[in-house]
């Protein structure tokens, strides 16, 4: 019997400025479902990321929330870091760029699970193998701009998930990264939320990633929630024209090419 | 068989600084034949994008040549260079990024127009409406500014700015991987479309080989500074010959629907 | 909403522009309030102020209405210090960007000579070529933006370099646009707003600057200014400090009213950028 992780009821996000308003979601009503992997689907202009600050308390201090979150999973907000790790899109930009990276998951650790500085710089090294990092000893010592983008996003990671937190956000975590390593980088989520029995929220734009590992499919639209549901069922059978054109927009492989005269 | 529009061969750069040495090229050659797509797909630092420059002479290689339409390109300079640059022409991967943020839509499609005295200033606005028109826009948005229309209208923009003077040529370097998925398609066809009736060249450079086998007649694979492998799209797709071209083709998402 | 009425809204934009527009027309209505050349001699030596209505902040050692040179010597200090800091941001502008863009040894040489005029303070290198010069206004101006340009050249050559990589400058490149159209039209623009920032720092002290020099007697000696009122002031210090106490508080109003200025403006600039 699965249990609810979080409950989103009416939830309403608009950003005031000068006047203007402007609203990022409208009347969201979404479960998320403990231990479920749940893909957030949406264009630019669709809110999702608005969806992923707004779990995570992440908000900007202007912005102006009505309807609310339950979270049945923990009785209270979710602690950043503790009860929830957040990926961000550009790994880069999330981790401090003077700190070596062994220090910035060590100190999740030490604050988190309230460890010792040498016990939590083990963690840190077992994190950076964890998350496929070659040479992981050396690695503690690196500072961010020594990796490569794949690299960067994997420390994020490994940081996200260093308190062992039961949800896991990921905000369009490969968007800012190669097809190859995007591949790769998904393929190491889903292993550890499932190694770990993590929630995962992923957001993406890409329907067919999404595809390839969500249990459940969320799709949004210009803030508001246009279709949920199991994966296999809003691909094969969805409800809503914009799911259904999302789908058939997608590009891959097997799309027939838009030149002629090329069957060779 | 006709001659390629444009070959380049073993065109190879190196940066070095601060005592690290990165070899961005290494002996890469690609040909383009004329009003095809060659599609330029490879991993990040693969050194896509740098070739994709030193074909626009935005960087100087260390070493190669460039020969376009029987013309040395390496080798010119200054006005010979300025008015050679009419035929070869470049879309980039951010639109909002590749426009003065002063600019209008009709300021950034009267530069090309002026610098190469295309038309005259009194034709200049129906010459502006023209090109709109054949981007799929509605003329009224040149008075607009860049910053007030959508990432596609954008995009759409630059293309008609690529295409004001006429290129054999045109570079597109990841010119759809920012823009949202239903608009990609669409500037796909519209790219597709402008080659079959103008028989313009492209130089299309992606990471993304599903976008590059859409629209590509020929396609060539790099990994770390080097053609690792080139070949018809249909061929290189269905049957990769190297590691990095059988990573790529696994890597593209495919909708799972069971 | 325009940048008056988001500069107006902030705190500080709105005293600032209050303070600076009330002290230009204290100096383009001078000539009207108070017809008579302040220097002149308008009554007894020494009235202490707010004692006698005819001369309300009181007179110096030689009878000269203090108000009246209070307020023609606004003239003389914005007059000097903004032209100075005018002089500064443009020929700094220029030179940043012809640094940057050019790069090479026309950057090397230019910023050897940047570095040889940041090397002297800048008040020391105006009172020099003052003492050199001659005392007059407009070389007071140049005086004062001698070492005032030093800064801008580096900003603007800072953002030239960074401008330089940015897309949009590739996109006029591949058009075929010339490399002066380049810098003028495309670099130029998007490279000022940094260096406009600096103009409240450069326009205060170019003020002070003036301020010193008068009061070294190094500036004109035929215009009245709140420095040389500061040095009448300074023989007297001990039974009449008004005499230099009031040009002192007018010259810190001007600096405060020039900081709060360009701090509302910038903030309701950057405003209008964010939300575009």
């Amino acid at each position: 019997m699965s249990r609810t992780f979080a409950r989103l009821s009416g939830l309403t996000v608009a950003y005031r400025a000068e006047g203007t308003s402007s609203t990022a979601l409208e009347a969201v009503d979404l479960d998320i479902v403990a231990g479920e992997r749940l893909a957030i689907i949406g264009e630019s202009g669709s809110g999702k990321s608005t969806l992923a600050l707004a779990l995570a308390g992440l908000l900007p201090g202007d912005a102006h929330v009505t309807g609310r979150i339950a979270w049945p999973a923990y009785g209270h907000a979710p602690l950043p870091g503790r009860d929830y790790g957040f990926v961000f899109q550009d790994a880069g930009a999330s981790l401090n760029p003077v700190l070596p990276v062994g220090e910035q998951i060590a100190e999740v650790a030490q604050r988190h699970l309230g460890m010792a500085w040498r016990e939590a710089y083990g963690r840190a090294r077992d994190l950076l193998a964890r998350v496929r990092i070659p040479h992981p000893e050396a690695a503690l010592r690196a500072y961010p701009h020594q990796l490569s983008g794949g690299q960067r996003q994997r420390v994020g990671i490994a940081s996200a998930i260093a308190a062992q937190p039961r949800l896991l956000i990921a905000d369009e975590p490969t968007s800012a990264l190669d097809m190859v390593v995007q591949a790769e980088i998904v393929a190491l989520l889903g292993e550890l939320v499932r190694e770990d029995g993590m929630t995962l929220l992923f957001i993406t734009h890409d329907i067919a990633l999404a595809s390839g590992f969500a249990d459940r499919i969320a799709v949004f639209r210009n803030g508001r929630l246009v279709e949920a549901g199991p994966a296999i069922e809003v691909l094969s059978h969805p409800k809503d024209a914009y799911t259904a054109s999302l789908i058939t927009d997608h590009i891959d492989l097997s799309t027939p090419p838009l030149i002629a005269g090329d069957t060779a | 068989m006709s001659a390629p529009l444009l070959s380049a061969t073993a065109i190879s750069r190196t940066y070095a600084g601060s005592g690290r040495r990165v070899v961005a090229l290494d002996g890469a050659s690609i040909t383009v034949a004329r009003g095809e797509t060659l599609g330029l797909v490879g991993p990040s630092g693969s050194g896509k994008s740098t070739l994709a420059r030193i074909l626009l002479r935005l960087v100087e290689p260390d070493a190669g040549r460039i020969d376009f339409d029987g013309v040395d390109l390496l080798s010119l300079r200054g006005e010979k260079l300025r008015t050679m640059r009419r035929r070869i022409q470049m879309v980039f991967q951010e639109p909002l990024a590749a426009f003065n943020s002063r600019a209008t839509v009709g300021s950034a499609l009267a530069d090309p127009l002026r610098i190469h005295g295309i038309v005259s200033q009194s034709e200049r606005p129906a010459a502006i409406a023209h090109l709109l028109e054949r981007v799929g826009l509605d003329p009224a948005l040149a008075s607009r500014a860049i910053h007030e229309i959508s990432g596609g209208q954008r995009q759409r923009v630059a293309i008609a700015r690529a295409i004001a003077t006429k290129p054999d040529l045109i570079v597109l370097d990841e010119a759809v991987s920012a823009l949202d998925v239903s608009v990609r398609g669409k500037i796909l066809e519209l790219l597709v479309g402008l080659q079959r009736e103008h028989g313009i060249a492209y130089i299309f450079v992606s990471h993304d080989l599903a976008v590059v086998r859409a629209i590509s007649h020929h396609i060539a694979i790099m990994e770390a500074g080097r053609i690792v492998e080139h070949g018809r799209a249909h061929d290189v797709v269905a049957d990769p010959q190297s590691a990095t071209g059988r990573a790529l083709v696994a890597a593209v998402p495919r909708l799972v629907l069971t | 909403m325009s940048v008056l009425s988001r500069l107006l809204r902030s705190p500080e934009g709105a005293v600032g522009l209050a303070i600076l527009v009330l002290l230009a027309l204290m100096a383009l209505f001078a000539g009207v309030i108070f017809p008579r050349d302040p220097l002149s001699i308008v009554g007894p030596a020494l009235v202490r102020p707010f004692t006698d209505a005819s001369f309300p902040l009181g007179t110096d050692r030689l009878g000269r209405d203090v108000l009246a040179e209070l307020v023609h010597g606004t003239r003389a200090s914005l007059a000097v210090g903004i032209a100075a800091a005018v002089v500064a941001l443009v020929v700094g502008s220029l030179a940043g960007t012809l640094a940057g863009f050019a790069g090479g040894l026309v950057d090397e040489a230019l910023m050897r000579i940047v570095d040889a005029f940041q090397i002297v303070p800048s008040f020391l290198l105006a009172l020099a070529f003052v003492s050199v010069a001659g005392a007059s206004l407009p070389v007071v101006v140049f005086a004062i933006a001698l070492g005032a340009w030093t800064a801008p050249t580096r900003l603007a050559r800072a953002e030239v370099l960074s401008i330089r990589e940015r897309d949009y400058v590739a996109a006029a490149r591949v058009i075929g646009m010339r490399p002066l159209e380049i810098a003028l039209r495309e670099i130029l623009p998007n490279a000022l707003p940094p260096v406009l920032a600096l103009s409240s720092v450069i326009v205060a002290s170019s003020v002070l600057i003036e301020a010193a020099l008068s009061f070294l007697g190094l500036s004109d000696p035929n215009i009245v200014t709140w420095g040389s009122m500061i040095a009448e002031g300074r023989n007297v210090l001990r039974s009449a400090p008004f005499l230099s106490i009031f040009p002192g508080i007018a010259l810190m109003v001007t600096v405060l009213g020039v900081y709060l200025f360009s701090e509302g403006l910038a903030e309701a600039l950057a405003k209008r950028r964010a939300r575009a």
